[in-house]
């Protein structure tokens, strides 16, 4: 079985800036990958160029054991961006409408949504405990609640990776906790691979089974344990690293 | 004069006829315009229609031939400037509206002969919409609600995340394409209707008075139209009966549901 990810001497240039350089990764089935690093050290870049955002420079990009400009599942992959920079409460959309564009991958033209696409939004929203806001306008929600539906919306196409980007970032303590502990779920009963961006370094070690430490180089990708014990790349980690470390001796 | 006779006008009747079309595609595609905070490409566009009509005159053609193509591919520059240039949206509009009135005054300036004409289209009447007038509209009319119908999900869904769309396979740089294309068609529609002066008006009022009410987006289409549609007729009938000018009327009872509707959700809410 092929790595669900599979990154080979990828760099993307900004102009003149280097945002990633000669990055390498293969991501496997099951595997929970908490991504860190300093602030502009490449992580979003990385998540852009592997969903096929941004061009990149130079190295590839295989997806499910396909190259990415021929990559054309996208369904299998579930994408929850930074709900800060996404959501517009005004926006007059139902929460059954916006999970619904999860399908969207899957049809071709003229799309059309059919009773078997509700069946699946009904079940997603019922697995995630929010069928009640079915048809609930986005913006009458909460922040976690919001969170919960952009999560639907990342599931309902049954992927078999999801790449979250700081999906902490607007959320309460209690509602952080809970959202980790969903996304744990989903990675250990259902299988499902993950990618996590997050400055919550804190967290990452309770959830996570590996973690990838980028700043613009990729200076760790393994188990976050062994990522503790290697005296070598805590040195290079210096301050950005310190309560990654700290957390886990404590 | 009772409701049967004043129908009986065939003026009337083709006026009800081209209005109700432009009505309910100007607040369709509003919805969208108005979500993805591109509201006064309408405005900017219908500048452009003044200088394409122009054009059409001085060179003796019929001026809506003209000023469909003039003003679809200055809405692709529009979109082209505020893409591949350090420009920002609004200003891409202000660069081309301006050339649009621009050209349009100099070629008015330089025949001296269709100066009436022009300027009879600031301000629209769609009481003297001639019969290849109201043909073309319900023919563009239908083009735009079918591509509307056809793309519906790629333009929900790349109005609401682009970004996100992009990541379902929706090609967002078409869409973008499509919507300012399909502005640019109704923008040409809706000038015979309320004049150049008032384009972004069916644009903007109906989508943003449907969004008061919004129960879902489909429903906040509906109702746009709805409220569109109501305000056409009703203008048309009583700059009719009072003798007043049609698009003013239009965009006046638009306005005045907002107005409504807007009292209506404050007082609502503080209840």
């Amino acid at each position: 079985m092929p790595p669900i990810i599979e990154v080979k001497n990828l760099s993307v240039n900004y102009g003149q800036t280097e945002a990633l350089k000669n990055v390498s990764f293969a991501i496997l089935n099951g595997d929970f990958v908490g991504l860190a690093g300093p602030n502009g050290a490449g992580k979003t870049t990385l998540i852009k160029a592997i969903l096929g955002l941004i061009p990149v420079s130079s190295g590839s990009i295989d997806i499910l054991g396909n190259k990415l400009d021929k990559f054309n599942n996208w369904g299998k992959i579930g994408y929850l961006p930074q709900k800060s920079s996404t959501i517009n409460a005004l926006f007059p959309a139902i929460v059954n409408e916006i999970v619904i564009l999860g399908l969207l991958s899957q049809k071709k033209f003229p799309k059309r949504t059919t009773k078997n696409d509700q069946i699946k939004v009904n079940n997603i929203l019922n697995d995630l405990g929010i069928s009640d806001f079915k048809n609930k306008m986005l913006g009458e929600l909460s922040g976690g609640q919001q969170q919960k539906v952009l999560l639907a919306r990342a599931l309902v196409s049954n992927p078999e990776i999801l790449i979250f980007d700081e999906p902490s970032t607007a959320l309460d303590p209690n509602s952080r906790e809970s959202f980790f502990k969903l996304v744990q779920k989903l990675n250990k009963e259902k299988g499902i691979a993950i990618i996590l961006i997050t400055h919550d370094t804190g967290y990452i070690g309770s959830y996570a089974n590996k973690l990838m430490y980028l700043d613009h180089e990729l200076k760790y990708f393994g188990e976050i344990s062994g990522f503790c014990l290697s005296d070598k790349e805590n040195h290079s980690f210096e301050r950005s690293g310190k309560h990654i470390i700290w957390h886990q001796h404590n | 004069m009772d409701i049967i006779n004043f129908l009986q006008y065939s003026f009337i009747q083709k006026a009800f006829l081209a209005g109700s079309f432009v009505a309910i595609v100007c607040s369709a595609l509003g919805l969208f315009l108005v979500l993805r905070k591109m509201s006064l490409i309408g405005d900017g566009l219908s500048h452009v229609s003044f200088g394409a009509i122009a054009l059409g005159l001085f060179f003796g053609i019929y001026p809506f031939y003209v000023a469909v193509p003039v003003v679809m591919i200055a809405s692709i520059l529009i979109l082209k400037i505020s893409e591949k240039t350090k420009i920002y949206g609004d200003s891409a509009i202000g660069i081309v509206s301006s050339v649009g009135i621009a050209g349009g005054v100099i070629l008015a300036s330089v025949s001296h002969g269709f100066n009436v004409d022009l300027f009879s289209y600031l301000f629209g009447n769609i009481l003297a919409i001639s019969n290849i007038e109201v043909i073309l509209s319900i023919i563009l009319s239908i083009i735009v609600l079918l591509v509307i119908y056809f793309f519906y999900w790629d333009l929900f869904s790349a109005t609401f995340d682009e970004e996100y769309a992009k990541t379902t396979g929706v090609k967002t740089n078409f869409i973008n394409i499509l919507l300012t294309l399909l502005t640019a068609i109704t923008v040409v529609l809706s000038v015979k209707m309320v004049g150049i002066m008032l384009v972004s008006a069916l644009l903007i009022i109906p989508a943003i008075t449907a969004l008061q009410l919004a129960k879902s987006f489909k429903m906040t289409m509906i109702i746009g139209s709805i409220v569109s549609l109501i305000s056409v007729l009703l203008g048309i009938t009583l700059s009719f009966l009072f003798d007043l000018p049609a698009g003013a009327t239009i965009v006046i009872i638009n306005a005045l549901f907002f107005t409504l509707v807007f009292l209506y959700k404050k007082l609502s809410n503080s209840n």
